[in-house]
């Protein structure tokens, strides 16, 4: 039970890290019909900027603390959905009218692209943040002893969907955005700027995905260079997992998936642990391609 | 007519003068008086070769059919391992497991692969990239207690031809190269037949194709057997010409690597799948000191290509069938109104199906 | 005569919208058949649901005495129903000829290893394809232009194409979705004889066409859909005077 607990805990930890990147797939999956492979790089981005404003600029002796943490999360929110939108403008809206492969490729190459060049710019060893901002503490949970840096991460990553799941259906721009995933040419009509609305799910997904990044930083304390690979891979199979273009999706393939991959490790074998995602997106695949709260869309002749 | 008899000659001439060239260079590179004879050019000449059969392999999956693989390196996997472990545990004469590594690798590629057939391009992508992790996931967990780990297998025999021991490189530049010579020839016919067709039909509009009575999932499990197999002989010929396997030389940045290959140098297209295995792998072995920025450079370069020449530096260029002195041959039903069945079949044919009668009903 | 193809209260809907709503008629052999409706009335989805491109909620496809209900499209290609799009759909970047060898695909037996090899009954068979191919080129006026490539045809050649191409199959039953559709006059005469001309072959032809012109002098028996139901069929005479269908077409004065 105590391990069950613990596996449980971490599970949703690392899951909502897997949903807050989902979000940005799912997303530009809704506007786009197009699986933008660079995401996992953009959260990679968004963990050595925070790396890099720790190490070079001594933040955290500034400011310290969780609020520090709190001013990287936000630099990465800003920077990387900033990096978002000139990636679209560069490498996929000359390809709008083009077939699927040549979006995918570009897409592919521009993950190649950004992973290689954090490669070149920080080395292919791992690097490790200079200082741990947030505190050690733990508290006991139904005598489990729970690190306090979980709950802090799980609560992050919540807060920040809620205010996304807010922002889609609360607002006008939200509005517009799930207008534009339903169908482009009538939201043209109606005076919807559709390349406005791209730029800004590009703006959104990506910032999510670095602030993802800084908090896997400063959890875990080392990043790599390719870790956007591994991320990336198993937060578009948890939006796969939710259904993807669907929000609320993403959230609970996230999620699930975090806790389906903690407790596989825990409880079949350590060396299979990346196997599981992979598992789970075949399963739901051939049982259930729409993915959990997905619907069914008939295929127009 | 002319433009069209050169068009048809065009490619099998300019085929065999580049094989016969590559035939040349080996004894040409050894003469040069360059450092270590050569031999080093020469082993890059042969990963090269390795690439290109490997490219040709994927290509017919990616390529012609046009089902986006980036898990190949899951059958060239299958392949070496095969070959590794016929060779080391039960001593089978590598040759012998050539076309046993390339049964296995198709036979794994017809399991994993019926199933999903029917999603859509993208999906099908994660998916193969999902199998590629999974087969070298097992790898590295000593699956059957019979790949090694992350330590691999190593004391792989080399090939024997007719009592006659390839060692060398030179000797490997010819096993390899004529390999991807037979394999050219091979590819090229098939691509030139109801086979190819299919596949052709099915990439650019599949609902046209199966309007048209073509079996779409059997054809794309078709191209993924044919494309295993060929990936699991290239299995074969990288273990034996390396000694030693590992997990590592499977990775999924290999698949991307022959992804980039095909989708470079013309999907599609079987000069252009060379070309790409030349610029891809040759490439940064001109340009060491920027060895690093390789990666780099080809991500930057793939998406240019999409926006600037999405169909590869060499596309594929059809054959156009000669028919012309058919042309006028039988009547025209249109305007003359002479409602004029078609001729009846030649009595020497003997291949074409009888029409349907009428009154029975299709069979089947 | 013979029912060659019998629909029985096919029922199709698309989430909450019911596209068909019990269809149900005969088509003759060797007859030629008209659909016709006001846009919308469901007849491309009666025309998908015999093709097998889509499932029917309910009800079945009868085709030569055989339930093709549940059969994939290939298989319902290859017992003898071929069909042309309404939205053409050939390989633009292929040749004429090569995109009529996509029909005589069904007919044809090499397998992979065969033509890997280019083995001798292989050549036989893609010469006597290509010999077919070019016959039913011929056949539709096409066999002069075989060497172009497809996107270069015009609107109404390419039509033809897409006959010829759906001929390749070897049908007993054709069904031609719009053929006159972005054809000019003559082009459209022609296609009246064209259309006698593949009867007179043997095979059954079901099409739906706005051309009532075309219609009314080509089809030997019409049947009229409306909200995806069958509300009248018959002679073309008969239709013409049925207050059902003039009500139908009220206002259009395309039954004239």
């Amino acid at each position: 039970m105590e391990e069950f607990l613990q596996q449980l805990t971490n599970g949703l930890a690392v899951g909502g890290i897997y949903a807050l990147i989902a979000l940005g797939y799912t997303m530009v999956y809704g506007v786009l019909r197009l699986i933008n492979f660079a995401h996992g790089d953009l959260f990679t981005l968004g963990a050595y900027l925070g790396f890099t404003l720790l190490a070079s600029f001594g933040l955290s002796g500034v400011i310290g603390g969780l609020a520090g943490a709190g001013l990287l999360v936000l630099m990465a929110l800003i920077f990387v959905g900033l990096v978002g939108v000139m990636l679209e403008r560069a490498a996929y809206r000359p390809l709008r009218n083009s077939d699927r492969l040549s979006a995918v490729v570009s897409a592919l190459g521009a993950s190649i692209f950004l992973q290689n060049a954090m490669m070149l710019l920080y080395g292919a060893r791992p690097q490790v943040y200079p200082v741990r901002l947030l505190p050690t503490a733990s508290f006991m949970l139904m005598g489990v002893e729970i690190p306090f840096t979980r709950v802090l991460l799980f609560s992050s990553s919540l807060a920040l969907m809620f205010l996304l799941f807010w922002f889609i259906n609360r607002t006008r721009v939200g509005a517009a955005i799930r207008a534009v995933a339903i169908d482009q040419g009538a939201a043209k009509l109606v005076g919807i700027d559709v390349n406005r609305i791209i730029s800004l799910v590009f703006l959104i997904g990506p910032a999510l995905g670095g602030a993802a990044g800084v908090m896997v930083g400063l959890y875990y304390g080392q990043i790599t260079h390719d870790m956007g690979l591994n991320y990336g891979l198993k937060a578009f199979i948890a939006a796969i997992l939710g259904g993807i273009g669907n929000i609320p999706g993403a959230m609970l393939g996230g999620l699930l998936l975090g806790v389906i991959e903690a407790l596989g490790t825990a409880y079949f074998a350590v060396g299979w642990k990346d196997a599981f995602a992979f598992l789970v997106l075949i399963l739901i695949l051939i049982v259930r391609p729409t993915g959990l709260l997905g619907e069914r869309v008939a295929d127009k002749i | 007519m002319s433009s069209i008899t050169s068009n048809r000659l065009f490619l099998p001439v300019s085929g065999a003068i580049f094989f016969l060239c590559m035939a040349l260079l080996p004894p040409v590179l050894g003469s040069a008086g360059l450092e270590g004879g050569g031999r080093y050019h020469i082993g890059v000449l042969n990963d090269i070769g390795l690439y290109a059969l490997l490219g040709l392999s994927l290509n017919i999956i990616l390529g012609q059919a046009g089902l986006f693989n980036m898990g190949h390196g899951a059958f060239y996997a299958m392949g070496a391992y095969t070959t590794a472990i016929l060779n080391t545990v039960y001593g089978v004469p590598i040759l012998y497991t050539l076309p046993l590594a390339g049964a296995i690798a198709a036979f794994f590629a017809y399991l994993v692969t019926r199933p999903i057939l029917k999603l859509r391009g993208d999906y099908l992508l994660v998916v193969t990239i999902g199998i590629v992790e999974i087969v070298r996931i097992s790898l590295m967990n000593d699956v059957f207690g019979m790949t090694g780990g992350a330590n691999g297998i190593a004391g792989i025999a080399r090939p024997e031809l007719f009592g006659f021991r390839l060692v060398s490189p030179e000797h490997f530049f010819y096993l390899i190269w004529g390999f991807v010579a037979f394999t050219v020839l091979l590819f090229r016919m098939l691509e030139n037949s109801r086979f190819g067709r299919a596949l052709y039909y099915i990439k650019h509009d599949e609902l046209a194709a199966s309007g048209s009575g073509i079996n779409t999932t059997h054809y794309k499990l078709v191209a993924f057997v044919v494309g295993a197999f060929w990936a699991g002989m290239a299995g074969t010929l990288y273990a034996t010409k390396m000694k030693f396997i590992s997990p590592v030389a499977f990775s999924f940045s290999e698949s991307v690597l022959l992804f980039a290959i095909v989708i470079l140098g013309g999907a599609g297209s079987i000069p252009g799948v060379i070309l790409g295995a030349f610029l891809l792998i040759g490439l940064p072995e001109l340009f060491r000191e920027l060895a690093d920025a390789r990666m780099l450079v080809f991500g930057l370069a793939m998406m240019v290509m999409m926006i600037v020449r999405p169909q590869g530096i060499l596309p594929l260029r059809r054959r156009v069938y000669n028919a012309a002195k058919q042309v006028g041959k039988y009547a025209c039903a249109i305007g003359t109104q002479k409602l004029a069945p078609p001729a009846p079949e030649p009595a020497t044919d003997t291949t074409t199906p009888p029409a349907p009668q009428k009154g029975t009903g299709g069979a089947a | 005569m013979n029912n060659l193809l019998s629909l029985n209260n096919l029922i199709k809907s698309f989430g909450g919208l019911t596209a068909v709503a019990g269809v149900s008629f005969n088509v003759a052999e060797k007859s030629i058949v008209g659909l016709i409706g006001p846009n919308g009335a469901g007849k491309t989805t009666v025309f998908n649901l015999i093709t097998g491109n889509y499932r029917p909620d309910s009800g079945n496809v009868i085709f030569a005495r055989h339930d093709i209900t549940k059969t994939p499209t290939h298989e319902i290609v290859s017992k003898g129903i071929a069909r042309t799009f309404q939205t053409i759909r050939l390989f633009p970047e292929m040749t004429v000829l090569e995109n009529v060898l996509a029909g005589c695909h069904c007919r044809m037996r090499a397998g992979v290893l065969a033509s890997m090899f280019h083995t001798p009954a292989q050549r036989r068979e893609e010469r006597s394809a290509i010999e077919k191919a070019m016959r039913e080129l011929a056949f539709v006026g096409l066999d002069d232009q075989y060497a172009n490539l497809a996107k270069n045809l015009s609107y109404g050649n390419q039509r033809l194409l897409e006959v010829a191409r759906a001929l390749a199959t070897e049908p007993r039953f054709l069904i031609l979705d719009e053929p006159a559709g972005g054809m000019n006059d003559q082009e459209t005469a022609d296609l009246i004889g064209l259309i006698q001309a593949i009867r007179s072959r043997g095979i059954a032809v079901l099409l739906i066409e706005h051309d009532m012109h075309l219609v009314m002098q080509v089809c030997e028996k019409l049947v009229v859909l409306e909200y995806g139901a069958v509300i009248a069929e018959g002679t073309p005479a008969e239709i013409k005077a049925n207050p059902l269908v003039i009500k139908a077409y009220l206002g259009s004065e395309e039954l004239d």
